[in-house]
């Protein structure tokens, strides 16, 4: 029976990572493909779950389906109704169905140079302990075997939020373009 | 209580970064092709759990977290530069942003 639910909620979470992915990239309202986005960090989160991941499905709907995403909503609203003319990219019909056969031997190759290397290792799972996948336990290895990662990464995230704020803040073009626009509105 | 193996969460990963790599190629609207991006960072990190979960070892959540840091930086900067764009009353359309210019 516990086989059972966990097989069903496995199918669900991945039907819904698929389906909401496949939106994503259809829907033509980018603030739509927006909250698809979220359904699929979502789901992707219940699947993280299932391969005992707790503590990243939590830092998956936290920092994901929360910050990350209610930064998109916000630009989205900002850039209001401009941000999309055409919805597909240019160029003749051969560049999409390029791009489509492109995505699926991506697909075929993952699938077959997996399948071949692997053989039937990828049956058999490791046995582990509860705490697999704990806060304490991902908190020490990153205090110990990955400190370098661990300081790297805090290292990223301020030389990107430096960025963030450069490119956010005006500058002189913009502040001409401003004049401009002004001076034409005065005339 | 046995779950799926490996191989099951492979294939929704591997779909996953198609579907991706796919929204990448075919939209162009930048917003969508970061969203995209996204799709295609999760389905990495799909895997790597996966192969966590499989050699019973941490370190593939350690990187996945590690990934996830990463993404929200790209994202960051991604989103500075498509509202500096904006506000340049230039195209949002990746066919159209050819040029490099400050």
């Amino acid at each position: 029976m516990g086989d059972f639910l966990v097989w069903a909620i496995w199918f669900l979470a991945a039907a819904g990572c698929l389906g909401s992915g496949l939106a994503v990239i259809t829907f033509t309202n980018p603030f739509y493909s927006a909250l698809a986005l979220i359904s699929n960090l979502g789901s992707l989160a219940v699947l993280f779950l299932l391969a005992s991941a707790e503590f990243l499905a939590a830092a998956q709907v936290l920092v994901y389906a929360g910050a990350v995403m209610v930064m998109f909503l916000f630009v989205i609203a900002y850039l209001g109704d401009r941000s999309e003319g055409v919805r597909l990219s240019g160029g003749p019909n051969w560049v999409r169905i390029g791009a489509v056969v492109a995505a699926t031997a991506l697909l075929v190759e993952v699938v077959v140079v997996i399948g071949l290397a692997a053989d039937d290792q990828l049956s058999d799972t490791a046995e582990i302990q509860r705490s697999f996948g704990s806060p304490e336990e991902i908190g020490r290895l990153f205090l110990t075997d990955h400190l370098l990662a661990f300081e790297i990464t805090s290292i990223v995230l301020l030389v990107a939020a430096v960025g963030g704020v450069v490119l956010g803040s005006r500058s002189r073009a913009e502040d001409e373009l401003d004049e401009a626009e002004a001076a034409r509105a005065g005339a | 209580m046995q779950g799926p193996d490996v191989s099951w969460y492979l294939i929704v990963a591997a779909l996953l970064f198609s579907i991706g790599t796919a929204g990448v190629l075919l939209r162009r609207s930048p917003l969508i092709v970061l969203l995209s991006l996204e799709i295609m960072l999760n389905a990495a990190n799909l895997a790597l759990i996966s192969f966590a979960r499989m050699h019973g070892d941490h370190t593939g959540q350690v990187f996945a977290l590690a990934v996830m840091a990463v993404a929200a930086s790209e994202v960051v900067v991604g989103l500075g530069l498509i509202v500096a764009i904006a506000r340049r009353r230039l195209d949002l359309d990746v066919d159209r942003l050819r040029v490099l210019r400050g």
